[in-house]
């Protein structure tokens, strides 16, 4: 892994050049540090610093633009003559990557030799034989463009990653060597060394930004070229979901509607377990309990919040699916068909949500002042009464702020419905059926399938991009009431 | 109103004493009582969830660290060794010959029970090639009585656990009623016995078709780099983000845009995050597939809003006397950020962090997206820097795979991989609540 070597070797530079630096600021105070405008260590780091963060920008910046550029220069190789009926670019690319990934292992294993990997004559057949021979995966026959276009890959990023690395060491040596000569006594080290520190640290801060475009540009790009696939209104209006991984398009059917009516459903017997045991627990917590039965209680039920999704999932899949089974199927009331439903996976996610609203609720009744309960058990109320018409009243825009964010939680949860609620898209009243949500099919449509190109796969994009949208619609709905109401009482 | 309270006394004239309750005051006590009331089932609900989800993980899961293993002295002369080596069938009469010994050691007990080859290889699989190869690795032993600890199939493992009994069995190929006979035979003369299933902790996982085999082991060390990555990045960009974000940023869109972004953030489904890390690393950077780097990459995203949010708690709770202090005896902004306030905040930003770690070491569905399910994960990495690359499974995606194979035996298993998995991250919280506990100051 030559790009650990390159860190490394940049690193060392840096910490040469610290040394210097911190050396040759002395030499020019002549050892007498007072004469220095700043302490010796930030001649140091301002050497450090201008060796590293140019260095790894050049280098961060080249690792994201070479893929893009040798991808551009292979695919014009190849485009028009060898994509066949049917296929894309993107799938012969896909092969051409695999091929040339295919040939580094092999010659890594010394099963080829280098010039034969390189030389643009080679015999096809003769090398797929030995591709397949180095155990190498590769389909059953490489076509002479994609071999070519393997070569010119190989040569092309074999290249870059070369003038990458000379040009980042360069760049390194560069900026040591410039900030070494501008190291004199007063040389405004320390100033310069913090604005320095503070980008960095708005550099860092930005990633939230940075993340966020990120998903938002995944989503619409993929989710446009899903469109231009599949007609949007059939996507949105269309009330069967049937993909077909079989033919290449046409014979899927993609209707939004089963799914988003599965997760409402999950996400409504979700709340419907979540809310009253929360807001009960919630205000026993707060308005009855003694401090000791709180200490232990509050801490208890958030250990539901912190278990992880997986063994919820489980424990649906497999204790309590076959328990509802047991009571409702056909030894029972003759209800339920199989273990998973929508009632496993509500009943299990509304377990796991619990936490979630009794901890904000409690949060929220107690930010209710205390003047507000004094003045109704001044007027002879009792307690309940008190909670009931004062205090709920008083608090319930935050408790429907925290039932909103419990909704988006339970509408973006993935593992408790992938194993708990079934695989059947259909739209039934019936909560002892299996349905499936969005957040499960995402799932289904893109694990273990590294092809972007079909409607199926990308499908998945649109189904995260309904899902993004609706949670961070809950979201920022739900965060405006609790914030308008912390403001009342503050 | 006054009107009102003019005619109460009227109305409301009591004829019984006041420390006699009325219907009216007994009506409203025991509204009291069954509110009150409300407030304690919903605890008690809560608790008893609690109490179910942790007795069904224990109970199934606890089988999955024992396994049945036969245990049989075998001594092969070397004269026997090059008999069975001219023959066609050389794992055969490596099996015959184990056999004839399994039978002269029951039949020296007094057991005698029938039983044949095939029995035999449904019991422990194909033993004569295990044979074979510890004689061609260790050629030393020949002539001395060796102890093999051959690990049973799953259905035995079953049986034992009570998984499998008589009266469900039907005969397969996998096994048949007669061969329990053989079991108890085994049993009775102590050949078959439980034992601690230590391949569990430390193998790696086996194919579709072999229960008993599959560890967690290589999972494990998947989580452990994808940890390493995330604790290297999410860490440092944490602080230095929420240092800007609360002692530096000026109040401007910008600053408001990031708070925004991070509050969001945290809300996003992690799935959502998945398919970033599909589109982003895989689809346009092509990082490989599967691989704890990319996992990690992605869970760090997933878990720096979680580290600023708690980093930005503790920064906040450093009183501003410090940093008034510092910058009095001269020091700079940055200096009396870094040599004061973030020293004095490192116990909280540590906790933080830690419970921002054992939440991405749970995470599964964006691991699903980033193709880390759906392959088997039969070995350890090469070294160090491959540990990153290679295709590795991680913990919650293992339990994943499990519980999605056909085969029974799996879901033990699972359950065995929760406990694991839990056992982690319960040291993660208890070494957070410690940091807590100690180094907890209050201004």
């Amino acid at each position: 892994m030559p790009i650990v070597w390159l860190v490394l070797i940049v690193l060392a530079i840096a910490a040469v050049g610290y040394v210097l630096g911190r050396t040759r600021a002395l030499q020019s105070a002549t050892g007498d540090v007072r004469a220095l405008h700043s302490l010796p260590s930030y001649y140091g780091a301002n050497v450090a610093l201008k060796t590293i963060v140019p260095a790894f920008g050049l280098m961060i910046l080249w690792l994201l633009v070479q893929p893009l550029y040798v991808n551009s220069q292979v695919s014009e190789m190849i485009s028009g003559s060898a994509i066949e009926d049917g296929a894309s670019l993107n799938l012969v690319m896909a092969e051409v990557r695999r091929t040339a990934y295919g040939l580094d292992n092999a010659v890594a294993a010394g099963q080829i030799p280098e010039e034969l990997a390189r030389n643009a004559r080679a015999d096809v057949i003769d090398m797929t034989q030995r591709l397949k021979d180095a155990g190498q995966v590769v389909t059953s026959d490489i076509t002479q463009p994609v071999l070519r276009a393997a070569q010119t890959y190989r040569i092309m990023n074999a290249t870059g990653y070369s003038i990458m690395a000379v040009a980042v060491i360069l760049t390194a040596l560069a900026g040591a060597a410039v900030s070494w000569f501008q190291t004199r006594a007063e040389y405004r080290a320390r100033n310069v060394v913090e604005q320095g520190v503070r980008i960095l640290l708005l550099a860092a801060a930005s990633i939230a930004i940075l993340t966020t475009v990120g998903i938002v540009l995944s989503l619409v790009f993929n989710t446009w070229e899903f469109f231009k696939l599949y007609p949007a209104t059939d996507f949105f209006f269309g009330t069967t979901w049937a993909p077909s991984f079989s033919g290449r398009g046409g014979s899927s059917e993609l209707g939004i509607i089963p799914l988003l009516w599965g997760t409402f459903y999950i996400s409504l017997v979700a709340l419907l377990v979540a809310v009253p045991i929360g807001l009960f627990a919630a205000i026993y917590l707060s308005e009855y309990a003694s401090p000791r039965v709180r200490a232990v209680a509050k801490p208890l039920l958030e250990i539901l919040a912190g278990i992880p999704t997986i063994v919820y999932g489980l424990f649906a899949l497999l204790t309590v699916g076959p328990l509802l089974l047991g009571l409702f199927g056909d030894d029972g009331l003759g209800w339920m068909k199989a273990g998973t439903a929508v009632m496993t996976a509500g009943l299990v996610m509304g377990i796991m949500l619990i936490p979630f609203v009794s901890s904000l609720s409690d949060d929220i009744i107690n930010a209710v002042p205390q003047a507000m309960r004094d003045g109704s058990y001044g007027l002879g109320a009792t307690q309940s009464e008190t909670i009931r018409q004062v205090v709920l009243p008083a608090a319930l825009p935050g408790i429907v702020g925290a039932i909103l964010l419990a909704a988006s939680r339970a509408i973006g949860e993935t593992m408790i419905v992938v194993l708990g609620a079934g695989a059947a898209a259909r739209l039934s009243l019936n909560p002892f059926e299996a349905m499936t949500t969005v957040t499960a099919k995402i799932v289904s449509q893109l694990t273990g399938d590294a092809d972007f190109a079909s409607p199926e796969a990308l499908v998945a994009f649109a189904l995260g991009m309904t899902l993004f949208t609706l949670t961070l619609g809950l979201n920022i709905f739900a965060l405006y009431i609790v914030r308008k109401y912390r403001e009342q009482y503050e | 109103m006054t009107d009102a309270s003019m005619q109460s006394p009227e109305t409301g004239h009591r004829s019984v004493s006041l420390t006699v309750a009325d219907a009216h005051t007994k009506k409203r006590a025991n509204a009291e009582k069954r509110f009150r009331a409300y407030g304690i089932v919903a605890i008690a609900t809560g608790l008893f969830f609690l109490i179910v989800l942790f007795a069904s993980i224990l109970s199934q899961g606890i089988p999955a660290f024992q396994r049945t293993v036969v245990s049989v002295d075998f001594t092969l002369s070397a004269a026997q060794r090059d008999e069975a080596e001219s023959t066609l069938f050389k794992t055969k009469a490596y099996s015959n010959l184990f056999i004839a010994q399994l039978s002269k050691e029951l039949e020296d007990q007094g057991i005698s029970v029938d039983f044949d080859e095939a029995a035999i290889e449904r019991l422990l699989g194909k033993i004569g090639g295990t044979i074979r190869t510890y004689y061609a690795d260790n050629p030393g032993k020949l002539g001395d009585p060796v102890k093999f600890d051959l690990a049973a199939s799953s259905r035995v493992d079953g049986y034992f656990k009570g998984r499998v009994s008589r009266d469900t069995l039907q005969d397969s190929r996998f096994l048949q009623l007669s061969d329990l006979d053989l079991v108890d035979a085994l049993k009775q003369a102590g050949i078959i016995k439980q034992a601690f299933n230590w391949p569990f902790i430390t193998g790696a996982d086996s194919g579709v078709d072999n229960p008993g085999g599959a560890g967690i082991g290589a999972s494990v060390i998947g989580s452990f780099f994808m940890m390493l990555v995330v604790l290297g990045l999410s860490l440092p960009i944490g602080v230095a983000a929420s240092i800007y974000l609360e002692e530096f940023a000026p109040q401007n869109r910008f600053t408001d845009l990031i708070e925004v972004n991070i509050s969001n953030l945290a809300a996003v489904p992690s799935i959502v995050f998945g398919i970033l890390g599909l589109a982003v690393f895989i689809q346009f950077m092509h990082l490989p597939q599967s691989a704890p780097l990319v996992g990690g990459l992605v869970l760090t995203l997933m878990t720096l809003p979680t580290i600023i949010i708690s980093t930005r708690a503790s920064l906040k709770a450093v009183p501003p006397s410090i940093r008034d202090a510092a910058l009095g005896v001269g020091a700079s902004k940055m200096q009396a950020v870094f040599h004061h306030v973030l020293p004095l905040a490192a116990p909280g930003i540590l906790t933080g962090t830690i419970i921002g770690l054992a939440q991405a070491l749970g995470e599964t569905a964006p691991l699903l997206l980033i193709g880390m399910v759906g392959f088997v994960a039969r070995g350890y990495p090469d070294g160090f820097l491959a540990g990153f690359t290679e295709p590795n499974s991680a913990m919650p995606a293992q339990i994943y795979t499990w519980a999605a194979r056909a085969d029974v035996g799996f879901y033990e298993k699972a359950w065995g991989g929760i406990i694991i998995l839990l056992m982690f991250l319960l040291t993660m919280n208890i070494i957070a609540i410690i940091l807590r506990r100690r180094f907890e100051r209050r201004w």
